[in-house]
C-alpha cells in the first residue's frame, strides 16, 4: 500500500484508509472486520455539529514558527484561529518564549467571489501575508465556498512562486469532503510533502522525528531519549520551516497518536526511507513498553530499551500496586479519537478501572502502512466483548448511553464533550493533553488524577440536580442507536 | 470592509446561531458543512470568555454535516431528515434553520422545507445565513427578520387582540455572545429601565425566550441601543406591528452617558421629570461613594497611571468606553479602533458620536476589522507613556510590545471567564473602573 504524494489533493480517509463514522457492535467484531476489509459506514437520521479537516489542517500549518496561512474563505473559517491562538499561547508560555498571534490572514470571501471567482482576490492576499508575516512558506487552505466555485488555488499558488521566492503550498482542506475531520491532518502533511519537505543531505542516527501537537513533555522526552543517545525533532506545530525541512534525515518516526500521524510516518518511509515505528501510542506501561521497544529494534538499541523499561517498571510498581487497589472495580467509560482512545482504554486496563463501553469519534480500518491499528487489534485481543461504538461526537447518542450505563467516570477527549457527563452527575475527566498519562511515570501521574477527581464529585451531582439536558422523553427512552440507519458499503 | 482579515473580531451570517442559542429553548438547526458549527461556537462561545454550550449549543447543535452528496445532488432530502428528528430528539419552543455556504451555493430551497414544518403547526423557521453573506452582525439581524416574519406574524394575526401594553419596552441592544458581557449588560438596561417605571423586555438571557418573544408585537415601543446593529430589526417591526421605536445609540457606561440616557428614554416614553431625577440623584450618589474612596489613589497613585487610552472594540464598547473614560474619568484618548465591520452608511454618524465629548477632546477614529491593520497603526503611535489598550486578547500582543496596560474586552477575550459582569450604567463603570485599574496595578506587584 502507498501513498500518492505527487496528487495535486490527499486521498480522504473513508476512501484510503476504509474510515467510518458510524458503527454499532464490539471492539472484537470491529477489529474482524476491520482485518476482513469487511467495514460498513452506517449513517445517522439525525446529526448533530461535529468538526471539519479545515480546522485539523489549520491548527498543525499555523502553528509553524516561520510560515503564514492565507485561509481562503469567508470570516467564519478562520474561527477557529481563536482556539488556535490560545494553544498557541500555551505553547509559547511552556517553552518561555515570548507571545505573538498566529500568522493567518482570511481572504473574507464575500457574496462577489462566489459569483466571479476568488482567484483574483487570494492573488492579493497572498502578496499582502507575504508582506505582512515575512514568512518562509505559506500555506493556502481551502473551504467549502472555494472548492464549490472552482477557485484554480494551484493556478494562482503558481503564479507568485516566482515573484515571493518562497513555496506557495495548496491545502486541500474543504470540509464538506470528509466526514472524517482527522483527513485535515493528512492534508497539512500532504503539503509538507508538496513544497517543504527535502531530500536528506545527510543521515542523522541520533535524530528521531516525533509527531505531536503541542509537546507539553518535549523536556521528558528529551532526557529519555537522551538516554538512548538520541535526540527529538517535534513535528509540527512550534518547529520551524528550516527543521521541518530535513525531517527526512530522521532515523526513525514516533507518533504521539496513530490517527494524527499515520500520513507523514508512512510518506517518510516510503519517499524517504525514514522507518516509521509501528507501535501502541506510549500512553501508560503497555503502550510505553511498545513505543520504546519498536523504537528501540529500529534504531538498534534494544539492550538499552530493555534496561530503561525494567528500571522504570521497577520504579512504579509498587505506587502502581496502591493506585489500582483503589481504582479497581470503578466502571468506566471513554469517548475518544480512535488513535488515542484506543490506546488509552489500556491505560484504564493498568489503573485497574472496569471500562464497561467505548465510543471513537471516527475509526481507520487501517492505517497507511496497510494494516489495522495495532492498538485496536491489542485491544481485540484483550477485551474482545467490549461493547464499542463508533460516532462524531454525537453527544445525543454519547448522552443516551451513559444515562442508561451510568458509570463511576467517564474519559474524555474534544472540547465540548465533557461537560454533558458532568450534567448527568458523572464525575469527569477530560484528557486534553496528548501526553496525559505518558509513559510509566505519567501513568502514576494520571492515576492519581483519576483518584483526585472520584474524591470531590460535589460540583458534577450538585450541576446535574440544577440543570435540564435538551433531550426529549422520547428520545432518552430510546436505544441509544434508534436513530443509526442500516450499513451500506465504503471505500 | 477591510479586504483581508487577520485576527478575527466577529465571524461570518452562520455566527447567528448564537443569536438562537440565546432566546431560552431556542434550538439553531444547521443546514451546513461538519466544521461551521464547531469553528464559530469555539470562537463565539468557548474561547470568547468561556460562555460554554449552555442548553443546547456547542457540539449539540443540530446539523445536516453537509457532505460531497449534499453538495453534488442538493441536500433538501436530507434537511427535512434531520429537522424532523430534530424536533423529536430535541426538546425545544422554537427552531431555527440556518444555512451555511454550502446550502446557499448550490441553491437548496430550504424555505419550501420549513414551509412543510410550519404547515404542520411546528415552531420551525429559517435564514439564509451562507457565511459569504456577511458577518454576524448580518446574521443576527436575518435571524430575528426570520423569527419576526415567519413566528411573530402569525402569532400576532392570531391573536384576538393584541393590543398594546402600555410601559412594555422590547430591549435590543449588543448582540448576545459577540458581547461576551451580553448577559450582565441586557439585565443592567432592563434593571435601569425598571428604575424609571418601564417594563423591560429581554428576549435573550435568563427570563428570556418564546413568551418573552411572543410579547414583542405588544410593545409600548422598541429601545435600540446600539450605534447601527438592530436598527433593520426595529424598522421591520415598525413596518410589521406598527411599533415605534426609540434609538440611543451610544452604549450607555457612567454617571454622565447613563442619566443622559435615561433622560432622553423617559421624555421619549412621556414619564414624569421629577421621578427620574429622583432616580438618577440616588444612583450617581451610590456611584460617587465608591469614586470618591478611590479617588485617593486614582490622584496620587505611584503606579504609573496610563497615559493614554486607546480602545480597539466593536462599536458598542469603543464608543460607551471612550465616552465614559473622558467624560467621567478624565483620561486622554489617543486612537480608537472601531472593529465591527460597520457599514459605510453609519461610520460618519458614529464618527460624530465621537464629537464634543470634553472641550478639546476629539479622538481621532478608524474603523478597521483588520487586525494587521490596527497592529501597524499602533506601531506607527508613539506614546509618550504607557498606553492603556482595551481591546481584545489579540491585541495583548501589541501590548506587550508598546509596554501598555491592557484590558480584554472585545472579542476574542480568552484570557478571561465572563459571568454575569456587566459594564452597562452605573454599577457597569464601576466594575469597568476596577477592571481596569486591577490591571494596572497587579502589573507590577
Amino acid at each position: 500500500m502507498t501513498i500518492n504524494l505527487d496528487s495535486q489533493e490527499p486521498v480522504i480517509r473513508e476512501t484510503r484508509l476504509g474510515a467510518v463514522t458510524g458503527y454499532q457492535g464490539t471492539v472484537g467484531d470491529l477489529a474482524c472486520q476491520a482485518g476482513g476489509c469487511r467495514l460498513k459506514n452506517r449513517e445517522r437520521g439525525f446529526t448533530q455539529t461535529t468538526s471539519c479537516s479545515s480546522g485539523c489542517a489549520q491548527a498543525l500549518l499555523s502553528q509553524i514558527r516561520d510560515a503564514a496561512v492565507v485561509n481562503h474563505a469567508p470570516l467564519g473559517c478562520a474561527g477557529d484561529t481563536v482556539a488556535q491562538n490560545v494553544t498557541n499561547h500555551w505553547g509559547e508560555y511552556i517553552r518561555r518564549w515570548p507571545y505573538s498571534n498566529l500568522p493567518v490572514l482570511n481572504t473574507n470571501m464575500s457574496e462577489k467571489e462566489t459569483v466571479f471567482g476568488g482567484g483574483e482576490k487570494l492573488r492579493g492576499a497572498i502578496r499582502e501575508a507575504h508582506r505582512r508575516f515575512q514568512a518562509k512558506a505559506i500555506f493556502v487552505t481551502t473551504s467549502c465556498a472555494s472548492a464549490i466555485i472552482g477557485d484554480d488555488i494551484a493556478g494562482v499558488a503558481d503564479s507568485l512562486k516566482e515573484e515571493l521566492a518562497i513555496p506557495i503550498i495548496p491545502v486541500s482542506c474543504e470540509g464538506f469532503r470528509s466526514k472524517v475531520w482527522a483527513s485535515g491532518f493528512d492534508a497539512a502533511f500532504h503539503a509538507l510533502f508538496q513544497g517543504i519537505i527535502q531530500p536528506p543531505r545527510r543521515k542523522r542516527p541520533e535524530r528521531v522525528n516525533i509527531i505531536n501537537f503541542w509537546g507539553r513533555a518535549k523536556d521528558r522526552i528529551t532526557a529519555l531519549l537522551g538516554r538512548l543517545g538520541l535526540e527529538p525533532q517535534f513535528i509540527i506545530p512550534f518547529a520551524s520551516v528550516d527543521e521541518l525541512a530535513h525531517i527526512s534525515e530522521a532515523a526513525a518516526t514516533l507518533t504521539v497518536c496513530g490517527t494524527l500521524g499515520t500520513y507523514l510516518a508512512a510518506g517518510l518511509e516510503q519517499r524517504y526511507g525514514v522507518p516509521q515505528v509501528k507501535s501502541l501510542p506510549p500512553h501508560g506501561i503497555a503502550g510505553m513498553d511498545s513505543w520504546l521497544r519498536e523504537l528501540g529494534k529500529v534504531v538498534g538499541k534494544q539492550a538499552e530499551v530493555e534496561a530503561l523499561i525494567a528500571e522504570e517498571k521497577a520504579r512504579i510498581a509498587p505506587e502502581l500496586a496502591q493506585i489500582r487497589s483503589r481504582l479497581q472495580g470503578k466502571r468506566a467509560v471513554l469517548g475518544m479519537g480512535p488513535g488515542f482512545g484506543h490506546g488509552f482504554l489500556g491505560v484504564l486496563d493498568e489503573l485497574g478501572l472496569d471500562v464497561v463501553r467505548a465510543v471513537s469519534w471516527h475509526f481507520d480500518a487501517r492505517h497507511d502502512y496497510g494494516q489495522c491499528p495495532k492498538a485496536t487489534q491489542q485491544l481485540a485481543e484483550r477485551q474482545d466483548g467490549l461493547p464499542f461504538s463508533v460516532g462524531d461526537q454525537q453527544n445525543f447518542e454519547i448522552i443516551n448511553l451513559l444515562r442508561q450505563i451510568k458509570p463511576d467516570i467517564y474519559f474524555s477527549r474534544h472540547v465540548g464533550t465533557a461537560v454533558w457527563a458532568a450534567k448527568l452527575g458523572i464525575t469527569t475527566v477530560a484528557v486534553t493533553d496528548e501526553y496525559s498519562a505518558f509513559g510509566y511515570q505519567g501513568l502514576i501521574d494520571f492515576g492519581h488524577r483519576v483518584i483526585d477527581a472520584q474524591l470531590n464529585r460535589s460540583f458534577a451531582q450538585r450541576l446535574s440536580s440544577k440543570v435540564k439536558l435538551p433531550y426529549t422523553e422520547w428520545w432518552l427512552s430510546q436505544d441509544a442507536f434508534a436513530l443509526l440507519k442500516a450499513a451500506e458499503e465504503v471505500g | 470592509m477591510s479586504q483581508f482579515v487577520e485576527q478575527i473580531r466577529q465571524v461570518c451570517a452562520l455566527g447567528a446561531m448564537q443569536t438562537v442559542l440565546a432566546i431560552p429553548r431556542a434550538v439553531p438547526i444547521l443546514h451546513a458543512g461538519p466544521g461551521c458549527g464547531q469553528k464559530l461556537w469555539s470562537a463565539l462561545g468557548e474561547y470568547h470568555g468561556y460562555q460554554g454550550s449552555g442548553y443546547t449549543g456547542g457540539h449539540s447543535i443540530p446539523c445536516t454535516n453537509s457532505g460531497e452528496k449534499e453538495v453534488i445532488f442538493g441536500g433538501d432530502e436530507r434537511l427535512r431528515e434531520v429537522t424532523a428528528n430534530t424536533l423529536r430528539v430535541i426538546d425545544g419552543d422554537l427552531y431555527v434553520i440556518l444555512t451555511g455556504c454550502t446550502a446557499d451555493i448550490v441553491g437548496d430551497d430550504v424555505g419550501e422545507v420549513a414551509r412543510r414544518f410550519q404547515e404542520q403547526g411546528k415552531p420551525v423557521v429559517y435564514a439564509e445565513t451562507g457565511g459569504f453573506k456577511g458577518t454576524n452582525f448580518y446574521g443576527h439581524e436575518r435571524v430575528l427578520e426570520a423569527i419576526i416574519d415567519q413566528y411573530l406574524k402569525p402569532v400576532a394575526a392570531a391573536a384576538s387582540a393584541s393590543a398594546v401594553e402600555p410601559g412594555l419596552v422590547n430591549v435590543w441592544s449588543v448582540v448576545p455572545y459577540q458581547d461576551a458581557f451580553w448577559t450582565g449588560n441586557l439585565q443592567a438596561i432592563g434593571q435601569l429601565l425598571q428604575s424609571i417605571g418601564l417594563t423591560p423586555n429581554i428576549i435573550f438571557g435568563p427570563g428570556g425566550g418564546v413568551d418573552a418573544l411572543r410579547r414583542v408585537p405588544k410593545a409600548q415601543f422598541n429601545l435600540l441601543l446600539s450605534p447601527w446593529v438592530g436598527l433593520q430589526t426595529v424598522h421591520h417591526l415598525e413596518q410589521s406591528f406598527g411599533t415605534p421605536y426609540f434609538h440611543y445609540p451610544i452604549f450607555p457606561i457612567g454617571p454622565t452617558e447613563t442619566g443622559r440616557f435615561l433622560r432622553q428614554l423617559a421624555d421619549y416614553a412621556g414619564i414624569a421629570g421629577e421621578r427620574v431625577e429622583a432616580v438618577i440623584a440616588e444612583q450617581e450618589a451610590h456611584y460617587y461613594y465608591y469614586i470618591e474612596r478611590s479617588a485617593d489613589f486614582l490622584f496620587e497613585s505611584r503606579s504609573g497611571l496610563p497615559g493614554r487610552f486607546v480602545t480597539i472594540a466593536d462599536s458598542f464598547y469603543a464608543l460607551g468606553i471612550t465616552r465614559f473614560l473622558i467624560q467621567d474619568l478624565g483620561m486622554l484618548p489617543e486612537v480608537q479602533f472601531i472593529t465591527d465591520d460597520t457599514p459605510p452608511e453609519h461610520q460618519q454618524a458614529i464618527n460624530g458620536y465621537f464629537e464634543n465629548i470634553a472641550e478639546g477632546v476629539r479622538p481621532p477614529v478608524v474603523f478597521a476589522n483588520d487586525g494587521g491593520e490596527v497592529r501597524e497603526a499602533l506601531r506607527a503611535i508613539r506614546f509618550r507613556e504607557r498606553p492603556l489598550i482595551l481591546g481584545s486578547t489579540w491585541d495583548r500582543v501589541s501590548a506587550r510590545e508598546l509596554k501598555g496596560y491592557s484590558l480584554s474586552v472585545s472579542l476574542p477575550i480568552s484570557e478571561r471567564l465572563v459571568l454575569s459582569r456587566a459594564y452597562a450604567g452605573y454599577d457597569g463603570a464601576l466594575r469597568l473602573t476596577e477592571d481596569i485599574y486591577s490591571v494596572i496595578l497587579s502589573d507590577y506587584q
